[in-house]
């Protein structure tokens, strides 16, 4: 266990020690202590190695994380992984804004809530929520899971292309384009593996599935009032 | 004779200023069809620009240079505010972000060829870097977008210098729209969305908002990439004056002001033609914005936006500019528009010079 003080330290030896390691490093545990709710800790990483961040931090932490599990003891800032290729990044409190905002792959696990807008923009990653989503969450989203365990709030997945939603308790409203839609047998695969893999209890056939109604796909005078 | 002397004078059919015969097309189009145009470039519309300055050339009180002897530097290094590898050009004039969709891959691999040629960068765009602008371009900024098309960390890391586009001079404030017929499988899969659907560039970042989170932002891509490479901040001209204070004030290694004459691949007419300021008029606010804050010559100032000739690019510099982009003018040196495909352009309904509806096409690409 390698351990590092980060207001003793300093943000950019963490994130140069972060990012030298390689695929077959033996330093494969970090702790990071006095977090402090700096922004852009432990950002960029491209290795298999487990991160734990003792307390909260501020904006973009694990941003753009590859193969990397970051563990955050604490609640996180604005933009939580956001754009992750792959690995894990796992939020024991509540995450800000834009949590998962344009992520290509990997997982984010949510353990409480998340603010508004919460996987803008995805593209492929899957996030799971334990607790409930803010407004305007999956604006724009391409691709991926976004799995709420608990209530989703004002215009859920608007303008989505083909990232599959899912959500436990009550939507305030949709988004524009974005419907209800069948949970089919497959379905309910991803979402069992997803909450297995996120350490949820919920079951699946709790869940309701929320899709694009691809009816803005092309841009039509039909559709203006949506726009 | 008689009759014709009994007839009173008449006046001569007078065209409307206002209501003129393209307005007038453009009101019976709007009409049919209940929908906004969208077309391709930047403003067409006259507005002041460098055709209105002239050098002063030397005389009594100023030396020249021999011309064609003696030696003219003409390079010029962006990004020595912060970044440990700041860009060094052979000459000022750089190649401006154009996205790949918008532009083919042989298109994008010629840039990068030419620049090179030339000692200068080329840019990405919407859509993320292609291994052609990557392999033929010796420096390559690669540019970060809203939409986010394509964007991944293992290309930031090949990037020569990062832009932050914040807006363009064609549409301020406004996302992009990328037809479907421009969308081809390798398009649909770099940007991951369906083939064939007309593809929106989001107008806003979808993790920042304001000044303030922008400086946290460029925080996070120098963090990602070791504070090596250069920050660069693009925005289209509307408030050029305090737009470049806040790029500085965010930590903008470089400001972009890109004005309205810069082109766009499609986005709403309206839009291009009464949105953002023209090119000459955003030039000295942007300078004086650097001079007041102390930076002028510190944090670089690239110019775009209608940029034709040698002439354009000296006034430029010459008005405080560090350097200047180009883009259709590329385009146009890459065969766009040229005369000689007037037959073709004529069974598309238009002719060279005008031809602005390129996402209407489909091209072949690699």
């Amino acid at each position: 266990m390698q351990t590092y003080d980060l207001e003793a330290d300093g943000l950019r030896g963490l994130n140069s020690a972060l990012q030298a390691q390689q695929n077959a490093t033996n330093q494969t545990s970090w702790e990071v202590v006095n977090p402090k709710g700096s922004h852009a800790i432990a950002v960029g990483l491209d290795a298999p190695i487990e991160v734990t961040i003792k307390g909260s931090t501020g904006y973009y932490c694990a941003g753009m994380n590859q193969q990397a599990t970051v563990k955050v003891e604490g609640s996180v800032g604005p933009g939580v992984a956001e754009n992750m290729m792959s690995g894990q990044v796992i939020v024991d409190g509540d995450a800000s804004q834009y949590a998962g905002a344009t992520g290509h792959g990997g997982l984010l696990v949510i353990k409480g809530n998340a603010s508004s807008r919460c996987g803008i923009s995805m593209k492929g990653i899957d996030i799971v929520v334990h607790g409930n989503i803010g407004h305007m969450s999956a604006f724009m989203a391409q691709d991926g899971n976004l799995v709420v365990c608990g209530d989703a709030g004002d215009a859920l997945g608007d303008s989505l292309y083909e990232a599959r939603l899912f959500v436990r308790g009550s939507v305030k409203s949709l988004g524009a384009d974005c419907i209800e839609k069948e949970m089919r047998p497959e379905h309910i695969e991803i979402l069992k593996d997803l909450l297995d893999r996120a350490g949820s209890d919920a079951k699946p056939e709790e869940f309701k599935r929320y899709g694009s109604a691809r009816q803005l796909y092309n841009f039509d005078v039909d559709n203006a009032a949506a726009y | 004779m008689k009759d014709m002397d009994d007839q009173p004078p008449r006046t001569l059919p007078i065209q409307s200023a206002t209501f003129t015969n393209p307005i007038n097309a453009e009101i019976r189009r709007a009409a049919a069809t209940g929908i906004y145009d969208i077309r391709g470039g930047g403003a067409k519309r006259k507005v002041p620009h460098f055709d209105d300055l002239l050098f002063l050339g030397a005389s009594v009180s100023r030396y020249p240079l021999e011309g064609y002897r003696e030696r003219c530097d003409t390079s010029v290094t962006l990004g020595t505010r912060f970044a440990k590898k700041p860009i060094e050009l052979d000459i000022p004039i750089t190649i401006a972000g154009m996205s790949f969709g918008a532009l083919s891959g042989p298109a994008k691999e010629a840039l990068g060829r030419g620049a090179s040629a030339a000692g200068t960068s080329t840019t990405t765009g919407d859509g993320g870097m292609t291994p052609e602008e990557r392999g033929h371009s010796s420096k390559l900024v690669y540019q970060y977008l809203p939409s986010r098309y394509g964007m991944n960390p293992n290309d930031l890391r090949k990037a020569d210098a990062i832009e932050i586009v914040v807006g363009q001079g064609a549409k301020p404030g406004g996302g992009g729209m990328l037809l479907g017929q421009k969308i081809s499988d390798r398009v649909a899969e770099m940007r991951t969305l369906p083939k064939g659907i007309d593809q929106r560039s989001a107008c806003r970042h979808p993790d920042w908002t304001g000044p303030d989170d922008l400086e946290i932002k460029i925080l996070e891509l120098r963090e990602i990439t070791g504070w090596q490479v250069p920050i660069y901040v693009k925005v289209g001209a509307t408030r050029p004056y305090y737009d470049t204070a806040l790029a500085v004030k965010a930590g903008a290694d470089v400001v972009v002001m890109d004005g309205m004459q810069g082109g766009t691949a499609a986005t709403q007419d309206v839009f291009i033609e009464h949105v953002g300021l023209p090119t000459l008029s955003c030039i000295r606010p942007a300078v004086q914005a650097l001079q007041d804050l102390g930076v002028h010559r510190e944090v670089q100032l690239v110019i775009s936006g209608g940029i034709r000739t040698g002439a354009d690019a000296a006034k430029a510099l010459a008005l405080g500019a560090d350097a200047v982009a180009i883009g259709t003018a590329a385009l146009v040196a890459l065969g766009d528009n040229d005369p000689k495909w007037e037959a073709e352009y004529q069974k598309l309904g238009t002719t060279t010079g005008a031809y602005d509806d390129w996402h209407e096409v489909k091209t072949r690409r690699a």
